[in-house]
């Protein structure tokens, strides 16, 4: 049975007290150099949740604009406004504004590791439970909070992380083992935050159409976080514990990782337990990151420039199995960067593009549109990191005139037809291909293109373990509706085909025997 | 740059001594390569890293400047950085390293 | 003899331009030593 996509969700968190505390960038500077101009220019460059909201990229990602679209708006889209484009809810997800996601952690929370101020708690609720995502169960896993000096105490005597809002200490997260250091205050802050994320981006992919949570019998959760303690410092499982908030009670589910790549893999892993009938639906999904928030701050905020980087990312996408409408995942065409492919570009890009795409017996213009790493430009260009999703563009382009699937003259004009320009934020494992999940089964569904290829790239060698690079691609088509199966062969025939068989064999011993004797 | 790419290039400079050593980077951008290329000669800008305030002087260029290009085997020049020349604004880079090795490289 | 013959090279490659290992298999064929090579990621 064909595994299809049956629905994607995608979610943003703006975070910018996180950024402040959490990001890695940050976090480093405040101890290298505790005193510079950077920390100190850094909160004059935050943006409002209403800017947030505003930002074309965010509502390109949430749903409410295509990507076609966002293209047509000149960059960088720093100010660019569109009347209309600053709702919070998009077909796809929301963006949740801070306080409401401190919230959302603390339900998210097994462990009483975090508590928020209970006036914060009491300021919040009324707006956090109007959320239609948020159902009885987790209202009901809403702790009224702790009294402020609580808050201070564990923070400023127990190691715990805190929480702020604009500024002011609102929570905290606290470590959960007195020694364990995979179990710190800081440690704990991450997956929560990753496992909050993930969760609401399952409950938004719970509410769409079509989507049967008592269906789901497996979860592939594909961050770039890892859960354990000292025995088992990736140990897992995230997703079984995002299922089990979410109330997926038919599912189990594991943690599959490979750094950026993560979610490809994940994608292609679930797609074939679907194809294989061991799940008929999987969802696979992630949180955000907030080692990655202000990870470029240093650039934005010389140039002028907002802090992009305060938005936690998430996604949920549901797989299933074929019912003859939605978009078909083509599991046995997948692109994949082996230890032997090495790491020149033209390598990469070979082994993950056009090795399938032969395959399939395909062309490389034969798909209406690529999915590689749709980091948004305006983080990525004044990083000094350049166009990313047009760098890959420009490759496959000159791979494709190099096999003479393109001429030459086509190369210009490439990444506007088979590419997109990008719209994720820089949160590693998001923008990899997924956030164009979601659009390309509403353009396959409006018969807009027939077939996309979803590519994720991951920097392996940051874990060093490798020196390798690493990479998956999958292919998806517009389902043609379900093929009649062959005609079921009869007993009788079986028979016959049998004794059919037998007597052949017969013959051939009789022949062979003949043929000694002589 | 990463810290610890700065403490390395400190560390192996000591060992081996900055005339012998030269740097050779892979950025995707003018910018991003002249930053780098700052950060080996003159120290890092971003008063970050080991390398901040140390004026090492080092020979540094991108791997697609001539001097470096020139000097590699054409064919596997070609198998591993080819294509990603066609991507990148080569000129830009070149521009870029070319001020900071001009201002700041001490061993050319 | 070129210049980068009998060098010590440090090698800082990225991502989303060339990469370590590919900067390597280039200049080790100008008959130079690779001391160092790391590939930096910003995304």
């Amino acid at each position: 049975m064909n595994c299809v996509i049956k629905g994607a969700s995608y979610i943003l968190a703006h975070t910018p007290d996180m950024v402040l505390e959490n990001g890695t960038t940050q976090t480093t500077e405040k101890i290298v150099n505790p005193n510079s101009d950077y920390l100190k220019e850094l909160p004059n460059h935050l943006r409002t949740y209403e800017e947030a909201v505003k930002y074309l990229p965010n509502q390109t990602y949430i749903g409410n604009m295509h990507p076609d679209q966002l293209a047509e708006i000149p960059q960088p889209w720093t100010d660019a406004r569109i009347e209309g484009m600053d709702k919070r809810v998009g077909k796809y997800g929301e963006i949740m504004p801070q306080e409401e996601f401190y919230l959302m952690m603390q339900a998210c929370d097994v462990f009483e590791l975090v508590r928020l101020d209970k006036e914060f708690v009491a300021a919040h609720k009324e707006a956090f439970l109007a959320n239609p995502v948020i159902d009885e169960s987790i209202a009901a896993r809403l702790h009224e909070g702790v009294d402020a000096a609580e808050v201070e105490h564990f923070v400023n005597d127990e190691h715990a992380e805190p929480l702020y809002h604009n500024r002011k200490l609102v929570g905290y997260v606290k470590r959960a083992h007195d020694v364990d250091v995979n179990l710190s205050a800081h440690v704990m802050l991450e997956n929560m935050v990753s496992k909050a994320s993930a969760v609401l981006s399952l409950l938004h992919l719970l509410r769409q159409e079509g989507v049967n949570k008592d269906e789901i019998t497996y979860v592939v959760d594909c961050c770039e976080e890892a859960c354990g303690d000292m025995n088992q410092r990736g140990g897992g499982n995230f997703a079984k514990s995002i299922a089990e908030i979410a109330g997926l009670m038919s599912a189990t589910g594991c943690d599959v990782r490979g750094f950026c790549a993560g979610p490809t893999h994940a994608f292609i892993n679930a797609a074939s337990l679907v194809k294989a009938n061991t799940h008929k639906y999987v969802v696979v999904l992630a949180g955000g990151c907030t080692a990655k928030l202000g990870m470029n701050g240093k650039d934005h905020v010389k140039k002028g420039l907002p802090i992009y980087e305060d938005m936690i990312g998430g996604f949920a996408i549901l797989l299933g199995q074929d019912d003859g409408i939605n978009p078909v995942v083509d599991t046995e065409h997948t692109g994949r960067h082996t230890v032997g492919t090495g790491s020149a570009p033209q390598n990469v890009t070979s082994s993950l593009v056009t090795a399938p795409l032969e395959a399939a017996g395909l062309k490389v213009t034969d798909v209406d549109k690529y999915s590689a790493e749709m980091q948004n430009p305006d983080i990525t260009k004044p990083a000094g990191a350049g166009d990313v999703p047009l760098a890959n563009y420009k490759m496959i382009a000159a791979l494709a005139v190099k096999k003479g699937d393109l001429e030459k003259s086509q190369l210009a004009t490439f990444p506007t037809e088979h590419g997109m320009v990008g719209w994720a934020p820089t949160q590693g494992h998001i923008p990899s291909g997924v956030p164009y999940v979601g659009v390309c089964r509403d353009d396959m569904l409006a018969g807009k293109i027939k077939r996309a290829m979803i590519i994720g790239k991951g920097s392996l060698f940051l874990g060093r373990m490798t020196n390798l690079f690493d990479g998956v691609s999958v292919m998806i088509n517009a389902n043609e509706g379900i093929k009649e199966e062959a005609a079921a062969v009869s007993q009788e025939e079986i028979k016959s085909l049998i004794g059919k068989a037998m007597k052949d064999f017969a013959a051939s011993m009789l022949a062979a025997a003949e043929t000694d004797a002589e | 740059m990463d810290l610890e790419n700065q403490k390395r290039v400190l560390n192996l400079t000591e060992e081996h001594g900055a005339e012998n050593i030269v740097v050779v980077l892979g950025a995707a951008e003018g910018e991003a390569a002249g930053l780098a290329a700052e950060t080996v000669t003159a120290g890092d800008p971003t008063f970050a890293g080991p390398l901040t305030g140390v004026q090492l002087g080092l020979s540094v260029f991108h791997v697609c400047e001539p001097q470096i290009k020139d000097e590699v085997d054409a064919g596997v020049y070609d198998e591993q950085v080819g294509m990603m020349e066609m991507v990148m604004d080569v000129d830009d880079i070149i521009s870029e390293m070319s001020s900071i090795r001009d201002e700041f490289c001490k061993y050319l | 003899m070129g210049f980068l013959e009998g060098k010590k090279i440090i090698i800082i490659g990225d991502r989303d331009g060339v990469p370590g290992p590919a900067i390597e298999e280039c200049v080790k064929t100008a008959g130079a030593e690779v001391v160092y090579s790391s590939t930096e990621c910003f995304v």
